[in-house]
């Protein structure tokens, strides 16, 4: 510790221990933690303690009888704790006997203060903190701690509750730890007195008829075989999985969404050789007992196991597959050749919850979606994968929600009825059908895809929401649609869905609903990305509206619409597919767009739009988009003038960004960056390296760049200072015969403009710069300083331990005025 | 009489009144039998394959045969859409009784008769054809000429003269005012939130309740919200006037709608919308002022074309206390309750009388055109679909659910413009109805049997019909159903005096009971006890006793008797007294004690004993006293 804090620290505690003077602000508690545990993590506590009394007498003082605020009391104890951490700091401490004082009876556990839930959580936590060693086993042991662990399991406070359960977790393998490295067939009886005594706890538990006690022994035991690996753990299973096994007796099953979180911690702890020790048996057994809705989760658990009997697999994937089964079934349909949903059908108890309640159907089947949604992209997923059945099947579900299937059986109708209209099943079966796409399917299944795709994409009643994971969808299919071989065009059958899909856009692109025309936009982005460059969609698109009412939505009231209209219309302007009608508000073409979209640049007031403006233009830049190549130098100009002036940082970032590229096109014709050049990059004579400086000076991309430096932004200056950089370094090897106008006055009198722009003070312009006078500002500018400044971040003055300290003192003071801290 | 709708469907079944003479429909080529006889090729016109009756187009009337409308004495009106029948009934049956309808109902259903009879007598019609109704005839045509029922009964519509009469007839009433009915029950119309008045029917007497539901709606839209907790109840719900497209939810429609209609302007095309002067109109100009403006279409004129635009317009604006609570608070501030005030105001929105006069020079293209008829037979937009219906830019959007879309337009076959149906029927769907059923838990309900069933087309959406317990009793074209209740009770009336005089006696824990001699009086469907008259002085007999004199003579009371007699107790009773030789028999409805040697029988049912014995009075009397002990007298 620096002797600044030092000073500093006994005013602090005494601070802390006058209950006088509360303190309000909890994270400066935890930043004072935080900075012991740093101090405790590098040195020795002992002579922390030793060389700073106040501490322990803190600790002291807090033990009186005084209406002392439960966070400082909860600060304390895990201040203790942490002290206690080490050995011989734990011993020093246990000869004032402050250790069980603070965490035994006498101390705050049986006082007015433990009503707090904030104390009982610094208890635990300390006690936390402390065991580390032997000695702390003892301790805990001597004092009675277990036996408050346990009923602090059940803690009114979730966090006390499950801190407890946590902390029980770790002294068990603190007392196994030493004893278990030399006995890896252990027997449990010969396990120490602590470990004995919550293993006899976690049985206990187990026997009982209360679920909550259940729970919680779950909740340790999962813990315990995620966290620790030893062989010992593998002794424990094998002790307790016949009371487990016991659970699966009682119905309904209790506590059953812990006990799959067991299993499968269990299942997926290394330290077990499952097949020894009855696992894949009892998860068998559990995936029969439990509800379809509870053993969804365990089979997908069981799916994703790497190393798992082939046998158990095939069950859990059945039982995943049950409810879609039942749909499919439901509504009169084949579940397909692979067998798997074929053996999938007949359980009635997935029937019985399906129909049982709109809440019960629809959570079934939307987690169930969900799972197989997960499953599906896994190399671990089950094969063979029965893409046809589950396509179905997620074609049946949307067609139930819509009313548009019809099916024949009662249950079917049922089903209907429960689905209809359902926009959490729609999502869900949506997304699934999306990712189903990765996989293929039989030509006629494929065009039902596409057929109930349009459905939803047609209905007025989609809901927004709907409509967008429909355009998703329906993307990613046209996407996996075979290809024909040597050629990317869209394949005949996508075209006609296409040609179908182009009057559904129209329609949703002139929406009431800023959502649907948003949505349309972006899907309309994905298309022209894919397929802007391919014959067959270039026709169509072109056959179509959908170019003309895009431009119309560039004037969309809506600020997000517009700027997805920003991005399309750069988009089909890059790839041809913008043809401006000749009216007399836009004379003049194709030229128009690069006027309308400057437009939106100067005057729009909503940050999207504009952001979705300097996109567009920094990747026709890079494009060489035929507008901006006409004249370059002008469309810079005229684009990093309106940037600068733009409130919105991330415009004038994004302005950077444009700078840049322009900066390596125009130097790239001066340094050749090919990478297969025979001769190594010689220095360039200065008359070249001036020449190839103009086109920047002229546009003023670097005053520019040197505002951005000073900008109030942090990213913006960041940016800007990577850029300058980047230009110093690409203009370093050519610098000495630029050395002479380092005096010249033109640089001084720009320094001097810099350091008032620095200070804060940027009305005045620079003017025209020289090439000359910019290399020699880029090189007397402390850019590599600047960099380190900007990365340190804005709070690192106020980071320093000893600002923490002050600021407490500080703040102590004017409490009743300022109770809000500005940390 | 619930309601009398006019079923105008039947139009459909003609050709097109066209505003100016169009060479198209003229030219039809007239329609003639398989073996080609052409003796109706006058009267039917063909059109891509559909005929067409070439005549003034008829209306199908409520039904007359099964009931004499002249002995109707009271109508109930739901809402304006359901009295368009009314001249056809007040007119030309005899009938003497009163309607009962709310202000904005008859002054918006008589905008709606004035733009009927002003859509067909402006184009009059020297034709009328009746030759294809001879039903030997009839039988040989094409569908769906050959299935039209009843068209015998089809009438032209009625002319101004007789709406002023009919209408004349009308009662106003105000929600939830009590209209008394000859004192035989008491009427009450409520809110029903589907149009500006429109209303259902409490009809009640003292003990039972029969609630008359019809077009009704829970949508947000501009009426009053329809008062659902004065329907709770009810003994009988009857109920009608569901939504016509179960499938179509209104909020989708109207999104349907509107992107229809920009996407049409857009792209240079006209917009035509066939609709009603009244209604869905008002919520319809209501979106698009709030859509206008976000689409880009604030320079495409809005035109509203209909004889009674202008009335229909304002008349909205002054049924304030009929309006939902938001437009009527605008109305306090002071603000129009509805924005296509400023619409008009703005020149956004332009209504015209018809198609000639200002509108021919104000017309702007593209442009979105309101105007009826929606069966598309009559009126304004007959021009329309002629004028626009040869450019695929132009689209007609269907938002009235009444006619089938694809029937409206057979006549004008083969079309080039653009059709969207978008329906907007904003009656309560079955979904709604089962909330309400639920909320208001009538004891029966009883409805049309296609509500009890799903659609045809659809027989697995077990959703699309009314799911209610018990089941709801349903009825069918020309079936007589009767209501599951009797009337038991009637209330009577005492009046202060008598019931002054009245002594009752507690026979059981809270039930006394009181003997009284009064008069009973019946008039008008009332019935009070009155006191009885004090009996007259004979006043020497000059006078002739009349008839109303006759009242009942005041004997000496005598009292009433209650309990039950047990059998075995009165048979001991019996022998105690000197009885012997006595056997009882069981009876079906009681017992029989035989004194055999008196040869006397005692007969002891539920409510009556009698004593049979041969002439001897004294006997008789002696068993009775013996009986009566065993019962209480008050």
């Amino acid at each position: 510790m620096d002797p600044e804090c030092s000073q500093l620290l006994p005013a602090l505690c005494a601070v802390l221990a006058d209950p006088r003077q509360p303190v309000a602000d909890d994270t400066c508690l935890e930043k004072l933690l935080d900075w012991f545990k740093t101090i405790t993590k590098a040195g020795s506590s002992l002579l922390l303690l030793q060389e700073n009394p106040c501490l322990v007498e803190l600790l002291c003082h807090v033990l009186k009888p005084q209406d002392l605020s439960s966070r400082v009391l909860s600060f304390s104890l895990r201040l203790a704790g942490v002290f206690a951490a080490q050995e011989d700091c734990f011993q020093y401490l246990q000869q004032g006997e402050l250790l069980p004082r603070l965490f035994g009876e006498p101390g705050p556990l049986g006082g007015a203060a433990w009503t707090a839930p904030s104390v009982r959580s610094g208890w635990i936590q300390g006690l936390r903190s402390l065991a580390q060693h032997p000695s702390a086993l003892h301790f805990l042991a001597d004092c009675g701690a277990v036996d408050t662990i346990f009923s602090l399991q059940g803690d009114s406070s979730l966090f006390v509750a499950s801190a407890a359960g946590q902390l029980l977790v770790h002294i068990l393998g603190l007392s196994m730890q030493g004893l278990a490295e030399g006995h890896p067939s252990l027997q449990a009886g010969d396990w120490p007195v602590c470990a004995q005594k919550i293993v006899g706890h976690i049985e206990e538990s187990l026997h009982s008829t209360a679920v909550p006690q259940i729970t919680q022994a779950l909740n340790v035991l999962t813990t315990t075989f995620g966290h620790c690996h030893d062989p010992w753990t593998q002794v424990l299973w094998v002790r307790l999985s016949p009371l487990v096994g016991s659970l699966l007796e009682k119905d309904p099953v209790p506590a059953a969404h812990s006990l799959v979180d067991l299993l499968l911690s269990v299942a997926r702890s290394p330290g077990l050789s499952s097949s020894s020790c009855g696992l894949w048996e009892t998860l068998a057994q559990t995936l029969n007992h439990l509800s379809p809705t509870q053993a969804g989760p365990l089979a997908l658990g069981i799916l994703k196991l790497q190393d798992c009997p082939q046998v158990l697999r095939a069950q859990a994937f059945v039982i995943l597959l049950q409810p879609l089964a039942c749909v499919l079934k439901a509504t009169g349909q084949d579940p397909g050749p692979s067998g798997v949903l074929d053996s999938a059908t007949g359980d009635s108890l997935t029937v019985d919850v399906l129909l049982s309640s709109k809440a019960a159907c629809v959570g079934l089947l939307c987690r169930t979606l969900a799972h197989l949604e997960l499953l599906q992209p896994l190399p671990q997923r089950p094969c063979p994968w029965p893409q046809e059945p589950l396509l179905g099947a997620a074609v049946t579900l949307l067609q139930l929600c819509r009313g548009s299937a019809s099916p024949a059986s009662d249950v079917g109708r049922h089903l209907c009825a429960l689905l209809l209209g359902c926009v959490r099943v729609q999502r869900a079966a949506l997304d699934f059908l999306g990712t189903l796409s990765q996989g293929t399917g039989p030509q006629e299944l494929v065009t039902e895809v596409f057929a109930v795709l349009l459905e939803y994409l047609r209905s007025p009643d989609s809901s927004p929401t709907v409509l967008k994971k429909a355009f998703q969808a329906t993307f990613r299919w046209l996407l996996s649609s075979p290809k024909t071989p040597g050629c990317c065009d869209l394949e005949p059958h996508a075209l006609l869905v296409l040609r179908e899909l182009l009057p559904v856009l129209q329609k949703r692109l002139c929406s009431p609903c800023w959502e649907v025309r948003d949505s349309g936009l972006e899907f309309l982005t994905q298309m022209t990305r894919h397929w802007g460059g391919q014959a067959g969609f270039r026709h169509a698109l072109l056959a179509s509206e959908v170019p003309k009412l895009t431009e119309q939505l560039l004037r969309d009231p809506e600020s997000y619409v517009r700027a997805s209209a920003v991005t399309v219309m750069g988009q089909l302007s890059s790839q041809g597919l913008h043809v401006t009608p000749v009216s007399p508000e836009h004379p003049g073409g194709q030229q128009s767009l690069l006027v309308e979209l400057l437009h939106i640049l100067s005057t729009d007031s909503e940050g999207f739009p504009r952001r979705a403006v300097m996109q567009v233009f920094t990747q026709w830049l890079r494009d060489h988009h035929a507008d901006v190549a006409g004249d370059t130098e002008q469309f810079m100009a005229r684009v990093l003038q309106v940037a600068s002036q733009d409130l919105d940082w991330e415009v004038r970032a994004q302005g950077l960004e444009l700078a840049l590229v322009f900066l390596e096109q125009t130097l790239g014709q001066f340094h050749s960056h090919c990478p297969y050049a025979v001769t190594p990059p010689v220095a360039a004579p200065a008359g070249s390296l001036a020449q190839a400086l103009q086109p920047l000076c002229r546009v003023r991309l670097f005053e520019f760049a040197f505002r951005a430096l000073f900008d109030c932004d942090r990213p913006v200056a960041q940016k800007s200072c990577d850029l300058l950089l980047f230009l110093r370094a690409k203009t370093a090897s050519s610098s000495g015969s630029l050395e002479e106008s380092r005096s010249g006055p033109d640089v001084a009198s720009v320094e001097a403009a810099l350091q008032r722009w620095q200070a804060g003070d940027q009305g005045q312009p620079l003017g025209d710069l020289e090439p000359e006078v910019v290399l020699a500002v880029l090189r007397s500018v402390d850019l590599e300083g600047l960099r380190g400044a900007l990365a340190e971040g804005s709070d690192h003055m106020e980071k320093s331990p000893q600002s923490l300290l002050q600021d407490m003192l500080a703040t102590v003071g004017v409490l009743g005025e300022n109770e809000a801290d500005c940390y | 009489m619930l309601d009398c709708g006019l079923d105008m469907t039947s139009t459909l079944n003609f050709l097109p009144l066209p505003l100016v003479q169009s060479p198209r429909l003229s030219n039809l080529p007239g329609w003639s039998l398989k073996d080609g006889n052409a003796f109706l090729d006058k009267e039917l016109k063909e059109c891509s394959g559909h005929v067409f009756v070439d005549s003034v187009p008829e209306f199908c009337l409520p039904e007359t045969e099964l009931i004499d409308l002249s002995t109707v004495d009271v109508i109930l009106i739901s809402n304006y859409h359901c009295m368009m029948a009314l001249p056809y009934i007040t007119e030309h049956t005899g009938f003497t009784g009163t309607v009962y309808a709310t202000e904005p109902t008859v002054q918006i259903g008589r905008l709606l008769m004035e733009e009927l009879v002003n859509f067909i007598e402006r184009v009059p019609k020297a034709q009328s054809a009746s030759l294809w109704k001879n039903k030997d005839i009839q039988r040989l045509l094409p569908s769906p000429l050959k299935d039209a029922v009843e068209v015998s009964t089809w009438r032209r519509c009625y002319t101004m003269q007789e709406v002023n009469s009919a209408l004349s007839k009308i009662q106003l009433v105000g929600y939830s005012q009590k209209i008394e009915l000859f004192g035989a029950v008491q009427v009450t119309p409520l809110s029903s939130g589907y149009a500006l008045g429109s209303s259902n029917w409490i009809i009640q007497s003292h003990y039972e309740k029969v609630s008359y539901v019809s077009g009704s709606s829970l949508l947000t839209t501009h009426p009053q919200p329809m008062d659902q907790a004065s329907l709770k109840n009810s003994d009988v719900l009857i109920l009608t006037g569901l939504t016509q497209i179960p499938t179509a939810n209104p909020d989708g429609m109207v999104g349907e709608f509107c992107s229809n209609l920009a996407l049409t302007v857009r792209n240079g095309g006209n917009v035509l919308v066939p609709c009603y002067p009244s209604g869905v109109i008002y919520d319809l100009l209501e979106c698009l002022y709030q859509y206008i403006d976000s689409a880009g279409l604030s320079n495409i004129p809005f035109y509203f074309i209909s004889p009674v635009a202008n009335s229909s317009l304002e008349f909205s604006q002054i049924f304030a206390e009929w309006l939902c609570h938001n437009k009527q608070t605008k109305v306090y501030l002071p603000e129009p309750p509805f924005p296509h005030a400023e619409l008009i105001q703005t020149n956004k929105l332009k209504h015209y009388p018809s198609l000639h006069g200002d509108f021919s020079s104000d017309f702007r293209q593209p442009c979105v055109v309101f105007t009826g008829h929606p069966s598309l037979r009559f009126g304004d937009v007959v021009h329309f679909m002629e004028l626009w219906g040869k450019s695929s830019l132009n689209t007609v959007i269907f938002t009235e659910p009444d006619f089938s879309y694809l029937e409206a337009l057979a006549p004008y076959q083969p079309l080039a413009m653009k059709c969207i149906y978008c329906p907007i029927d904003t009656r309560l769907n079955f979904i709604q109805v089962s909330k309400l059923l639920k909320e208001v838990q009538p004891l029966h309900v009883v409805c049309p049997e296609q509500y009890t069933q799903p659609p045809p087309a659809q027989s697995h959406r077990m959703d699309l019909m009314i799911d209610c317990q018990p089941p709801a009793m349903s009825y069918r074209r020309a079936e007589v159903l009767a209501l599951p209740f009797k009337r038991r009770y009637e209330k009577i009336e005492i009046m202060p005096e008598l019931a002054d005089a009245l002594v009752p006696m507690e026979i059981k824990p809270g039930i006394s009971l009181a003997t009284v001699s009064a008069v009973l009086h019946t008039k008008d469907n009332k019935h009070v006890l009155q006191p009885p008259p004090r009996p007259t002085q004979p006043t020497g007999g000059k006078k002739r006793k009349r008839a109303s004199d006759d009242i009942p003579d005041c004997k000496v009371l005598k009292p009433l008797l209650s309990g039950s007699i047990p059998v075995e107790q009165f048979v001991q009773t019996l022998e105690k007294h000197g009885f012997s030789d006595i056997k009882v028999e069981d009876t079906a409805k009681g017992h029989i004690v035989l004194l055999q040697e008196a040869e006397t029988l005692i007969q002891i049912e539920e409510d009556s004993t009698h004593i049979i014995c041969d002439n001897d009075e004294v006997l008789r009397v002696r068993l009775r006293d013996l009986v009566l002990k065993f019962l209480q007298k008050f």
